[in-house]
């Protein structure tokens, strides 16, 4: 089951949390209680240009010590605060949730073209690797997320998103069958600019682990969709692919409709799978992603989980079902369920 | 003191009252089994290799075999097989050959392997209602794709080599004329031209009434070098270059020149009756780099316009070699693990020398991965794929494709006598007897190879679709749906599998 929600504002107008809470809130049946997050772009202004590295720490003071040193070796701690939590009677704070404010040294990645992101994505492995009881669960510039245990009201009531304001939220509700209970499986996934919310299973994922895995990404959440984030970021930033054709590698059209389309169109299509063939995804999925400039939700080949869209002035939403999206906008136009695959893309206005 | 006769292998009996003396026995069996005297058929059972031509073909049923009636008296160590061939070499002081593949009892990994389906929480899919891919390109692919956007249309800016197109991911491994009749390898041509994959034409040359099918024909270039010319390079849909074979890593080839006959020879490019010997060994490739430029060569000779294979048997080292093939123009490394066929190998070899081939391809696929390469080149699997269930588990331990040998022989007739080498292939199969090669009829056996092929592709789509699986990319290296069942913990580390029940 599961259920997911985007919504981005195209003139980046900031929302703040609360309409979002809402509405996932609508969507309890597609939850157990047992995971719910969200996250939002623009979270923090003052603190734009550095990445906020989000940690999980089981044991702060036995932990925290050796995240700070591997910080440390590649950058400036710019500010570091624990991430204020409120109590709500059915989350036990099994974690301490923290966020530094990142500013890397370019200068130790010397041969990359994205040297800080580079510099980020290598400390996120290696902390969530290599450290026990500290799990980096984003790393974005200006980019919150707010993940724990319970239902999707009780989690935001926990950090009290309504406090926070972005003019991309994305919130998933989840039914957990792979990691139930833990903080690191709820969603949404996020890696740099990247955010996941998943609905579905994927059926390609030792596919697709193994395949990021050899462009040095380490998958481990113990859950399926992390790799929807790293797929993207190696498409997208890494091979300079445009957001609507690393959809197409992951969720491609059928060799039938391929031999179909005319000549230049076919030979794209077939190079995209020929290409990026292990990052196909397969089984059933509704997916939305975001990045600083847009949100792009799609589903799997044969459409095996809902995906609705709907457009308010500059607002686009998508959701797994309309009354969710009716709950932050009663008003809303254009309902539209896109077909298998397709890709549903809302940039920001440039 | 002599060693005197060994116990017959096999007994063959005659039901008299069933018997209707037709005869169909006597002419069928190419060992002289039976004959016809006195209004009786007598038999002269140690002349027998269990073909079971002579039951295939008795109207009445009113013959028996049995296997070894009197045996050696039991030991767990010293064999039957392993008396036998003492005897054997000390009367001949010979090395004994052997065929079809390793005899040997050693446990196959793919019986210890179970597939994976979906229960509720991911649907599975229904085949029949639904598309299933199992198309399969096999050559280089680029390791990232560069395009070019310009008013909304976008272009490709990196050039793709060719690859061959498979509509299933089942191929017919290389068993040359001469190993196998023209009319076994005319059946077979048609089979997958007709479902729409590729055979290899082994190093035997391609006979000039097969040219018709040379589209879905890979040509093979051995050490040997027999039948090889520019003709036949550009004829071929892929050119493989053979390096070892699984049955008989590490030494090379011998047709005798018995079975040269003359179309044989012009096929082969040598002279009638003259035995066709291939070397260990290339006698140009001692290194790495010599294969590199061999496969150079031959990409140069077609102008770039054909995937190059590489052969390789299944060995210890298989990865780091595939590692440093793959680093090369080649475009796929096929892996023979140690239970494929041969017409003739030598029985030492056969039994004792390779590994398996899902280890192999396993660790192959691994190697390549960790090297970031994995998918920039094909990998092909041979070697003991005895049904559907095989090619979906070597595929999701990480091969692209599957040749088959030996069951495409059965689906033909054979019966895995192993006697191949005897040349006197009582199907028509594995002999060059003009009136044994008439008794395989092209027609019937190439439908027969395009049923087993058709029947596996469904059953494949059956497994892929209760895994939730539409696309065979997506089982690809996805060893998350293959269980391990009572294996050990190093080899399911070597095949990255967890046990049941985790």
């Amino acid at each position: 089951m599961c259920g997911i929600i985007g919504v981005i504002d195209r003139s980046k107008e900031r929302m703040d949390g609360q309409a979002i809470r809402s509405a996932l809130s609508m969507m309890d049946e597609r939850g157990s209680g047992e995971g719910a997050g969200y996250v939002a772009y623009g979270a923090f202004p003052e603190f734009a240009d550095y990445y906020a590295i989000h940690v999980f720490f089981d044991a702060i003071h036995e932990t925290k010590a050796a995240v700070d040193e591997e910080l440390s070796k590649w950058g400036t701690i710019v500010h570091e605060e624990e991430i204020p939590t409120f109590e709500q009677p059915n989350i036990r704070k099994i974690h301490t949730p923290w966020r530094y404010f990142f500013q890397p040294d370019a200068r130790l990645m010397p041969r990359s073209t994205t040297p800080e992101d580079d510099i980020v994505m290598h400390v996120v492995m290696k902390v969530n690797t290599s450290i026990p009881g500290a799990l980096v669960y984003a790393s974005g510039k200006n980019i919150a997320i707010f993940k724990a245990s319970g239902w999707p009201e009780e989690v935001a009531d926990f950090y009290r998103i309504q406090d926070y304001k972005g003019y991309i939220w994305l919130g998933h509700n989840r039914y957990p069958t792979n990691t139930p209970g833990w903080w690191g499986g709820a969603h949404p996934f996020n890696l740099l600019h990247w955010s996941v919310v998943h609905n579905g299973e994927i059926t390609s994922y030792g596919t697709n682990r193994r395949y990021i895995e050899s462009y040095g990404y380490r998958c481990s959440m113990f859950t399926d969709t992390e790799v929807v984030a790293y797929l993207f970021d190696l498409l997208v930033r890494r091979h300079h692919l445009a957001p609507e054709l690393a959809v197409r590698a992951l969720a491609p059209p059928f060799w039938d409709e391929i031999d179909r389309m005319p000549g230049r169109e076919a030979h794209l299509n077939r190079a995209i799978r020929l290409t990026y063939g292990p990052a196909l995804m397969n089984g059933p999925f509704a997916i939305v992603v975001a990045n600083p400039d847009a949100i792009v939700g799609f589903t799997d080949r044969i459409k095996l989980r809902p995906l609705v869209t709907g457009t308010m002035g500059p607002r686009l939403y998508i959701s797994s079902e309309e009354a969710a999206i009716r709950v932050m906008e009663p008003d809303v136009g254009d309902i539209i369920m896109p077909r298998a695959g397709e890709p549903v893309i809302g940039r920001v206005y440039t | 003191m002599t060693i005197g006769s060994v116990p017959v292998k096999f007994r063959i009996s005659v039901d008299h009252d069933q018997c209707m003396l037709c005869g169909r026995c006597v002419e069928n069996c190419p060992y002289d089994v039976f004959r016809l005297e006195n209004g009786k058929i007598h038999v002269n059972s140690r002349k027998c290799v269990a073909c079971h031509r002579c039951i295939a073909m008795c109207p009445r049923d009113a013959i028996n075999i049995r296997e070894r009636p009197v045996d050696y008296r039991s030991h767990p160590v010293w064999t039957t097989e392993v008396r036998e061939a003492i005897y054997n070499q000390a009367r001949t002081g010979k090395i004994i050959l052997a065929g079809m593949g390793n005899a040997k009892p050693y446990p196959v990994i793919f019986d210890s392997l179970v597939l994976d389906a979906c229960q509720v929480t991911n649907p599975s899919i229904d085949p029949l209602r639904e598309p299933m891919e199992l198309r399969t390109y096999l050559g280089k692919k680029p390791s990232r794709l560069e395009t070019r956007e310009h008013d909304g249309d976008v272009e490709v800016l990196t050039t793709l080599s060719p690859n061959l197109q498979l509509e299933t991911p089942i191929m017919i491994g290389h068993m040359s004329y001469g190993a196998i009749s023209l009319n076994a390898q005319a059946s077979i041509a048609r089979a997958v031209f007709e479902t729409g994959t590729f055979m290899g034409t082994g190093e035997g040359g391609l006979h000039q009434s097969l040219y018709p099918y040379q589209d879905h024909m890979i040509v093979q270039v051995a050490s040997g070098r027999f039948g090889v010319d520019i003709n036949y390079l550009e004829r071929g849909a892929a050119i493989e270059i053979k390096i070892g074979q699984g049955a008989k890593p590490g030494i090379g080839g011998h047709l005798p020149g018995e079975k040269v006959c003359e179309d044989v020879s012009c096929t082969r490019m040598i002279p009638v009756g003259s035995d066709a010997i291939s070397p260990a060994p290339h006698h140009d490739i001692y290194s790495i780099e010599d294969l590199k430029q061999l496969v150079r060569s031959l990409k140069e000779a077609t102008e770039w316009k054909k995937p190059v294979f590489v052969k390789i048997a299944a060995v210890h080292n298989s990865a780091a070699i595939a590692a440093g093939i793959a680093r090369s123009a080649a475009d796929a490394v096929v892996i023979d693990g140690f239970r494929g066929g041969t017409g003739a190998a030598p029985r030492v070899f056969r039994d004792h020398v390779g590994i398996p081939v899902e280890a192999a391809i396993a660790s192959v696929d691994a190697k390549l991965r960790s090297q970031g390469i994995r998918n920039e080149v094909s990998l092909i699997a041979s070697g003991g794929i005895r049904e559907s269930a095989d090619v979906a588990k070597v595929i999701a331990l990480g091969a692209d494709a599957v040749y088959i040998g030996t069951a495409a022989l059965v689906a033909m007739g054979c019966r895995v006598c192993g006697t191949c080498y005897r040349g006197l292939c009582p199907w028509g199969i594995a002999t060059q007897r003009p009136d044994l090669v008439a008794r395989l009829d092209p027609e019937i056996a190439s439908r027969n190879v395009a049923n087993l092929i058709h029947a596996w592709t469904l059953e494949l789509s059956e497994l892929m679709g209760a895994a939730g699986i539409n696309s065979i990319e997506s089982l690809r290296g996805n060893r998350d749906r293959l269980r391990g069942y009572l294996l050990d913990e190093s080899i399911m580390k070597v095949l990255d599998v967890k046990p049941v029940g985790a």
